[in-house]
């Protein structure tokens, strides 16, 4: 087991590397030159231009600067934002736990459900249920984010006046963040009413951003479970006399997760990079806006170091996803 | 029966937040502005965007400012001012008792006085002030309104008053100070910084002697300001000030049908006829203080001939491209300034839709088969501009009426003005906000010969001698009076020589509900809420 995660971690390192590399020359690949994207129409002298590229370090060779900022990274030093000029660490420290607290708020929403309803719709096969379930999930699948939002503010907010249209938090509270993660800052705070206004607030971007990965998850789980419900051992369990849940539950569920497992791991990296539209249409202040915006911008620095942030996110949750394989499936462990 | 009392509780949460924010209204006022972004940071001076104007000019003040809803200049920190006979030396006299605000890690112990003014000026100016590089040394608009060259001088004749001495005269020098890059911040509160090592807080934990102290900000979600009472105007009537950051269009419009916001800004044109139909929201209009237009390359074959550039204006459809891109928010251009500006000439008839005198002059300047010509169309949407791509196609299509084929190209936006400023087109669109609401800062900056050289806003390269001395002798003579005629010829050779076909000026249009009580619209696009009320 010792050696499966060393193994695993070792690759870490230089998958770490290659993104960094990656994230720093693509961007610079794009056309553009942030100092004149700072301009706007009122256009830059040549000699301000040159200058102001001297001081931030872009007339020297890419490969040149790529090894500062590998230097400046490895002392901690991220870089600042070329717009903001604040560091792009804190930046990140500031909009990182929105993205974390709706994005595991999407995957509690999805999981429970998608899991649920696939097992449900393999197990009864073929019937209205199971064409129903899938019927959804691929609409789920193939609904344009956007769209999908501002329909749902516009019944249960504009329309029923069910849940607030966008943002975290009434704006009545004030709720110094103490950990980034609203729901446990407004519990840290004594104000009457601000965690059920954070968790209201929650609703809607939570069902918008869990419908995709809720559709994966059914459909995934549903093939899983139709092809471990075919197996001789689930026969042989069925033929021992275990009640029909338990063999579906403990024995076909278990063996289903795999690939199932797979899914959700992507899925889970896809959330924790931000949901750029779902973030834009409900006000929600998270990494994926920041990014977009960063690219739109040039902003080197918030792009370089966001995007090395999120990979190691994403990594880390690779390697949960891996460790997991092995949990559920002891073969795994050993492999070689 | 578990769900159900979620869904109750839920309800119950939303209906008491919007019950307790009623209540809270009713004896705190407070005004929620849905605000499109996040501001870059919290000094202005190195800020570029609206979005970053509109959460400084709360803060901070001004030596001189612009009346609320206009261009005009009134006292600011500075209760009166004299300009020498040859307008190169400015006294100021500064107010007294102008308290500043103070924050959780610094009480001010004085008053505002001209030590303040200096260093705001000196920080922006003199590379070895200790603040000079502090958050940026891209002092963007004190470069583009030619300070560094414009100042001789700046000194304190006593606490309270202060000398400007210029290289040369300069008429638009008071509205270049009521801009928000001379927002004023405390020599005081930057020495404290300093000695604590922490000179960065002074633009992230700002101060100053605005109608609102800040705070709280949270990026892409919150900015709170407070009331300050004792701002030197006296307190604002709202208590307190809420930017609740909503980048989506269709969502602000969401928040203000639902009163979680008051005013938004930017409405998506589609919402229009339901901002106007909606009983509890105003929509406030007017023209904006911008221009977008296509610029022809007036040094380049063959658009050097003014009767080619003539031809060109009377072939393109204006209204249509009006009607179909702008919708119901633009209004036609006729001179390279808005009529919104002070000596905006309207005695000038814009150049008639004929395509057939078109072709006849065309054919007149020696291209009785039409001629090629390249098109550029800017890549992103512009507040004058809210599609380019179209408005070239619409063009297009007009020309190739008159037997002019057109290419129409593109390219990213940055790389895209910078070979605008190279002058590799041959026409391309562009456009202008304007900074200061100062003619000047149109006719000259757009339209200049020194504009015209590489790296300059004049895009059409276009140099007219006439033009030129016209301009800049408005640019140095103190009288408005005499400014103004200045101004109206100079629009008139431009309406003759043709260097820009000018397309429009897009409307500022801004949904307001109806509890709100005295908004202005800023002819800047400045969104400002001292004297603002709630019903």
């Amino acid at each position: 087991m010792i050696r499966f995660v060393l193994t695993r971690v070792s690759l870490v390192v230089p998958t770490f590397l290659g993104i960094t590399l990656l994230a720093f020359i693509l961007i610079r690949l794009v056309p553009g030159d942030p100092i004149e994207t700072l301009a706007g129409e009122r256009g830059l002298d040549p000699a301000r231009h040159e200058a102001l590229r001297a001081e931030y370090g872009f007339d020297r060779p890419i490969l040149f600067q790529y090894g500062i900022y590998i230097g400046h990274v490895l002392q901690g030093d991220l870089g600042r934002s070329l717009i903001t000029h604040e560091p792009v660490l804190s930046e990140f420290r500031s909009l990182f736990p929105a993205t974390v607290e709706l994005a595991l708020c999407a995957i509690a929403f999805a999981l429970p459900i998608g899991l649920a309803a696939g097992m449900l719709a393999a197990v009864r096969r073929n019937s209205i249920f199971d064409h129903g379930v899938m019927a959804i999930s691929l609409t789920g699948y193939s609904m344009p984010i956007f769209w999908w939002g501002l329909l749902l503010i516009l019944l249960f907010s504009v329309q029923l006046d069910l849940t607030p249209v966008s943002g975290r938090i009434s704006v009545m509270y004030f709720v110094e963040p103490v950990t980034g993660f609203l729901l446990i800052d407004t519990l840290l705070s004594d104000q009457d009413g601000a965690f059920l206004s954070a968790v209201s607030h929650l609703i809607l971007p939570t069902i918008v951003l869990g419908t995709v990965p809720l559709a994966v998850t059914a459909r995934m789980t549903r093939s899983a479970m139709l092809e471990v419900l075919g197996e001789d051992y689930i026969r042989t369990a069925r033929a021992k006399g275990l009640p029909r849940w338990r063999v579906i539950a403990v024995h076909a569920l278990r063996n289903a997760l795999i690939p199932v497992v797979t899914v959700i791991g992507l899925q889970i990296s896809v959330l924790f990079t931000g949901a750029i539209l779902t973030e834009t249409i409900f006000s929600w202040p998270g990494v994926g806006k920041w990014l977009v915006e960063a690219i739109n911008r040039r902003d080197y620095p918030v792009l370089q170091a966001g995007t090395l942030l999120i990979g190691a996110t994403v990594m880390a949750v690779n390697l949960l996803v891996d460790l997991l394989y092995g949990l559920i499936n002891p073969r795994i462990r050993y492999a070689k | 029966m578990k769900l159900s009392t979620l869904k109750l509780s839920i309800f119950a949460a939303v209906s008491s937040a919007t019950m307790l924010l009623a209540a809270q209204c009713a004896s705190a006022k407070t005004l929620v502005y849905c605000s499109e972004g996040s501001p870059e940071n919290f000094y202005p001076a190195i800020n570029t965007t609206g979005t970053s104007f509109d959460a400084n000019t709360q803060i901070y003040s001004r030596l001189v400012e612009f009346q609320r809803g206009s261009t005009n200049i009134e006292p600011g920190l500075a209760e009166s001012w004299e300009i020498s006979e040859d307008g190169t030396i400015y006294t100021f006299h500064l107010r007294r008792g102008v308290k500043w605000q103070s924050n959780k890690n610094f009480k001010t112990t004085r008053d505002f006085n001209v030590d303040d003014v200096l260093f705001a000026i000196d920080r922006q100016w003199n590379e070895s002030n200790p603040y000079f590089k502090v958050t940026s040394s891209n002092h963007t608009y004190f470069n583009d309104m030619g300070m560094p060259k414009l100042l001789k001088s700046v000194e304190r004749l006593d606490d309270y008053t202060l000398k400007i001495t210029l290289n040369r005269p300069e008429a638009p020098f008071l509205s270049d100070l009521a801009m928000e890059y001379a927002g004023i911040q405390s020599k005081e509160y930057a020495d404290a910084l300093l000695k604590t090592g922490t000179p960065e807080k002074l633009d992230q934990e700002p101060i100053g002697t605005g109608p609102f102290y800040l705070v709280q900000y949270q990026k892409d979600a919150i900015i709170r300001y407070r009331a300050f009472p004792d701002y030197y105007r006296g307190k604002a009537k709202i208590d307190d000030l809420v930017f609740a950051i909503t980048p989506d269009a269709s969502v602000r419009w969401a928040k203000l049908q639902k009163g979680e916001c008051h005013i938004m800004p930017y409405p998506n044109p589609a919402d229009l006829d339901a901002m106007r139909s909606d009983p509890n929201v105003e929509v406030l209009e007017q023209p904006g203080l911008n221009i977008g237009y296509l610029a022809y390359n007036t040094q380049k074959k063959p658009l050097d001939d003014v009767r080619v550039r003539k031809a060109f204006n009377m072939a393109i459809n204006k209204k249509a491209i009006i009607d179909t891109v702008y919708l119901s928010t633009g209004i036609g251009a006729v001179n390279p300034m808005p009529p919104s500006i002070w000596s905006y000439n309207d005695a000038i008839k814009d150049d008639p839709y004929d395509p057939d005198a078109a072709k006849k002059l065309l054919a007149e300047a020696g291209y009785p088969n039409g001629l090629q010509t390249d098109l550029w169309a800017m890549p992103v949407q512009r507040p004058y501009n809210p599609n380019a791509r179209r408005i070239a196609e619409l063009m297009q299509a007009d020309l190739a009426k008159i037997g002019v084929t057109v290419e129409i190209k593109s390219f990213e936006w940055g790389e895209y003005r910078k070979r605008l400023q190279a002058g590799e087109h041959q026409t391309a669109q562009l456009g202008w906000t304007g900074d200061n609401g100062d003619p000047d800062n149109f006719l000259n900056n757009l339209l200049g010969c020194a504009a015209a050289a590489p790296g300059g806003g004049n895009i059409a390269k276009w140099c007219d001698k006439d033009f030129d001395a016209l301009v800049m002798q408005a640019k140095v003579t103190n009288d408005k009076a005499q400014r103004t005629e200045l101004y109206k010829q100079a629009q008139v050779v431009f309406k003759e020589q043709a260097p820009w076909f000018t397309i429009a000026h897009a409307m500022q249009l801004k949904p307001v509900r109806k509890e709100v009580v005295d908004f202005k619209l800023s002819p800047f696009s400045r969104h400002t809420f001292y004297g603002v009320d709630l019903k």
